[in-house]
């Protein structure tokens, strides 16, 4: 009874199949599906090396700092970092002075109540507060931004499919949308507020060329503040963001990966040992 | 290991005698490995229980005191627990300073629990060392207790105006936390 | 435990001696896991991954109980006290990677324990009750794991959490009051949050009774073997320690090893990108996919794209992924070959072949977008694995001739087996 019904169950489920898959078939033959703007136009991330890359990597501090200096004279305009504690910048190497004073100097301040009148205020923010958003709320970041909302960057170079070589190449990958876009996806061309990048998965992002010339920050240590170094730094800043603990998760790992072998090893050899003479 | 060798069957070589230490060491390293990363394995799994980064990181306050006119205190939270911070009238000062230090519980001047040239301001923890509640006292109009400083209702302890136990089950003091001046009315709490 | 050669426990100290005639735990324990137990003295390394299956389950509870301890079920904060756990909890990132990664490790652990247990034929008689126990502790797995990848609270998590809840609003009528029930509102929320993380606690618990049922059946009739011949004499077995405990803890090695390097070198390669981006009810991320090991699964969901007269192509798909665990339930009687082992049985071997391919097919398959041809491909893979179980297995196991099976384990270790005729029958019954 069993095999009869499941025969008949699996006849059922699998002749159904093959009769989609045929109807399919004939269809994406009759029809194949249109070639998308996306398919046709959209790039992979370029590639980027990164002192944190790889089981070895660690952070570059000196480019934390300078990706850092991007983010906040730069970036932090519309982008909140939400995550991130004042306090947290002292793994890029600040002391605690520095510290204080960009947390006192952030143009944004960290919303509070007056002592006095109980009303909702700003105050400057303390070490230990978290980095303000320039936005009070989503609604207030949209009105701001054409109704985009610019994300979070915290956790930016996780959250995205690509990682950092991904926010660099968008940051690098302004440019005039091709000729043959306009020939082939008139619909595809970006509309009013958005512009034309490669590497953002429907070719049209609504920010505006963040980085587009050469110098807008200019570093402290003397390097060369160009566009493609500017999207560098602020990549591996944002690496960090996004996974402070990533030196400690190499280190950690090392320690007991080498343990864990000589551990293995040895277990090998008692397992030798105790099946010694014993065919199996 | 005895199984080892009475579980030779069936065309098995026996184990020569001299080869049993070498082998038994092995093993004993083999288990004693694991031990070993098993205990490890411990570290994090406790220590993830103490003060996070977070936590750590609110442990000093700063305070605005400019607005404490003497004989008045306020209440603010250091480390999420309260603290008491009081403006000492001259008479509260002479109060404590009168009291024979050798009758106390806790044998402590005032001087010693103020700051040099500061002594006015009487900066301690909420905290009665009984048995945790929040003395009464600081805020107007609250009881302070038989001598005139902070009253603990939970079991009854009376502090007197250095914040010393004079009455009732507290065994010391209420603490006073490591603190400065940052300037003549900014106090920086730990 | 059911061999008249077993070993039973022998208390040396007083100490032992009185607890054995008060509370015989240690007993317990010999006769379960150690000189008490014999176990067959063939057994190869697919053997192992019972013993990392219950590894793995551990360090699960272990972690799982630990991020509970800083974890807050509440969709305001859920997704940043997840990042509390990872930026500013001690070892924190290491415990929610190693509980992330410890999901994935035990699925596989779990599946190569299922495939083997497929080609040994270990469902079949007289052990059809540790198969069955185990597919229960699969399906509580499988919730488990799916209620856990809601609790951070990211765009994954949300609409995961709304297409699994989704696959009960296809049954006719009652659907979708039992979906709006599931979620304890029309969208997930905290109502929903907060359920899926009390059973998220409890239900490894449950896994765990469960398995306690399906190492107590596995001792009834004892472990099988890569030759499915039933053990004969105590030439056959050897004591469960220390030659399996031995090798087990070299297997444990291998298997940390491995999960260790993906927990501090890639911790993020087996998960999803957008579940970094906090749950937003009113965007959909472009692809959203299951975990790596629902993939198959998913994939047969997805293959049903045409309506079946009256019943709507989602009602079928919802039906069919239901339909390719259950169906698992019934292959003892499905498969009525008497030879247990793949390796005597030619024709089964080539479709039990054929099965492997067609499952890592579906997996990348169900990871894949939606589009052509990948569901043209996830139909065909469909309609295989259906087929196989349900069609291919009853049939070859009547037409089949396997090859000779060994007299004994004793006889395929050593060529000679001396309790017994040697070169025994060709055809071992079953049972």
């Amino acid at each position: 009874m069993i095999r009869i019904g499941a025969f008949l169950v699996g006849l059922f489920f699998s002749g159904w199949l093959i009769v989609s898959f045929g109807v399919g078939a004939v269809a994406y033959v009759s029809e194949p599906p249109q070639e998308t703007a996306e398919h046709a136009f959209h790039l992979e991330p370029k590639k980027l090396s990164l002192a944190s890359d790889g089981p070895m990597g660690k952070f570059d501090r000196q480019q934390l700092q300078r990706g850092f200096q991007v983010y906040k004279e730069v970036c932090s305009a519309c982008h909140s970092m939400r995550l991130v504690s004042f306090r947290n910048l002292a793994e890029l190497g600040y002391t605690e002075d520095e510290v204080k004073a960009i947390a006192a100097n952030w143009p944004a301040q960290t919303p509070s109540i007056d002592p006095a009148t109980g009303e909702a205020t700003t105050r400057k923010p303390l070490p230990a507060d978290y980095i303000p958003s320039p936005h009070a709320n989503e609604t207030a970041a949209r009105a701001a931004n054409n109704n985009a909302l610019p994300p979070d960057l915290s956790l930016i170079t996780k959250a995205r499919h690509g990682g950092a070589p991904y926010v660099y190449s968008l940051l690098t990958g302004y440019q005039e949308p091709p000729a043959e876009l306009a020939k082939r996806f008139p619909d595809a061309m970006p509309g009013p507020g958005l512009n034309y990048n490669p590497y953002f998965a429907n070719l049209n992002i609504a920010m505006a060329n963040p980085l587009g010339s050469d110098g807008i920050v200019t570093y402290s240590d003397g390097t060369n503040a160009t566009t493609d170094q500017m999207a560098k730094d602020v990549s591996a800043f944002l690496v960090w963001t996004a996974e402070p603990t990533l030196e400690k998760r190499h280190q950690t790992g090392w320690a007991v990966l080498i343990f864990l072998i000589i551990a293995t090893g040895l277990g090998y050899m008692a397992y030798r040992n105790v099946w010694a003479g014993v065919k199996h | 290991m005895a199984e080892q060798v009475t579980m030779n069957q069936d065309g098995t070589a026996a184990i020569e005698s001299d080869g049993v230490r070498r082998r038994d060491f092995i093993n004993i390293a083999a288990v004693s490995f694991a031990g070993v990363g098993g205990a490890t394995v411990l570290i994090p799994l406790i220590t993830q229980m103490a003060p996070s980064k977070d936590v750590l990181a609110q442990a000093s306050t700063e305070v605005d005191v400019s607005a404490v006119e003497p004989g008045q205190a306020i209440k603010t939270v250091w480390r999420k627990q309260p603290m008491f911070i009081r403006n000492l009238t001259p008479a509260e000062i002479d109060a404590a300073n009168k009291v024979d230090v050798g009758s106390l519980r806790d044998p402590q001047t005032l001087a010693e629990r103020t700051l040099e040239g500061k002594t006015n301001w009487l900066v301690t923890l909420g905290v009665c060392t009984h048995l945790g509640c929040v003395p009464l006292g600081a805020a107007q109009g609250e009881v302070k207790g038989e001598f005139g400083g902070y009253f603990c209702p939970c079991h009854g302890s009376h502090y007197d105006t250095a914040a010393r136990i004079r009455k009732g089950p507290a065994p010391t003091n209420l603490v006073v936390p490591e603190y400065e001046f940052l300037s003549d009315t900014v106090i920086k709490i730990g | 435990m059911s061999f008249s050669w077993a070993k039973h426990y022998e208390p040396k100290s007083d100490l032992t001696k009185w607890l054995d005639q008060r509370l015989p735990l240690p007993r317990l324990v010999y006769g379960a896991i150690g000189g008490g137990y014999p176990v067959p003295r063939n057994l190869n390394y697919f053997w192992n991954f019972g013993v990392l299956a219950g590894v793995a389950l551990v360090m699960q509870i272990v972690t799982g109980i630990i991020m509970a301890m800083h974890y807050a079920p509440n969709a305001l904060v859920a997704f940043d006290s997840t990042e509390h756990i990872m930026r500013d909890v001690n070892w924190g990132w290491m415990l929610r990677y190693a509980h992330a990664n410890g999901a994935s490790f035990f699925f596989i652990v779990v599946y190569i324990h299922i495939f083997r247990g497929l080609y040994f034929s270990s469902y079949k008689a007289p052990r059809e009750m540790i198969w069955l126990l185990g597919l229960v502790i699969f399906l509580l797995m499988m919730a488990t794991a799916f209620m856990g990848y809601v609790l951070p609270w990211g765009q994954m998590s949300f609409w995961g959490a709304k297409v699994i809840t989704g696959l009960f609003g296809a049954i006719p009528l009652v659907g979708e009051p039992i979906q709006t029930w599931l979620l304890g509102g029309f969208a997930p929320d905290n109502a929903a949050l907060n359920r899926f993380f009390s059973l998220h606690y409890l239900l490894p618990f449950v896994t765990a009774g469960v398995i306690i049922l399906h190492i107590w059946a596995l001792h009834i009739p004892g472990s099988s073997n890569p030759t499915g011949v039933e053990v004969k004499s105590e030439s056959d077995t050897v004591p469960f320690h220390p030659y399996y405990t031995a090798k087990d803890g070299f297997g444990l090695g291998v298997f940390l090893i491995l999960f260790c390097s993906v927990l501090f070198f890639a911790p993020n390669f087996l998960g999803h990108a957008d579940n970094y981006i906090p749950a937003n009810p009113l965007s959909t991320p472009a692809h959203i996919v299951p975990e790596w090991y629902f993939w198959p699964f998913y994939a047969i969901l997805r293959a049903f794209t045409f309506d079946f007269f009256i019943v709507p192509a989602k009602l079928l798909g919802v039906l069919a992924m239901f339909a390719s665990i259950l169906l698992l339930f019934f292959l003892p009687w499905l498969d009525r070959s008497p030879v247990r082992s793949g390796n005597y049985r030619p024709l089964f071997k080539i479709f039990f072949g054929i099965l492997v391919a067609d499952v890592l097919l579906l997996g990348y398959l169900g990871g894949a977008p939606a589009e052509e041809p990948y569901v043209m491909l996830s139909q065909l893979g469909s309609a295989y694995y259906f087929a196989h179980f349900l069609i291919i297995l009853p049939i070859i196991s009547k037409i089949e001739k396997p090859k000779p099976l060994p007299y004994s384990i004793t006889e395929s270790v050593l060529g000679k087996d001396s309790s017994g005729m040697a070169g025994g029958p060709v055809l071992q019954p079953a049972e």
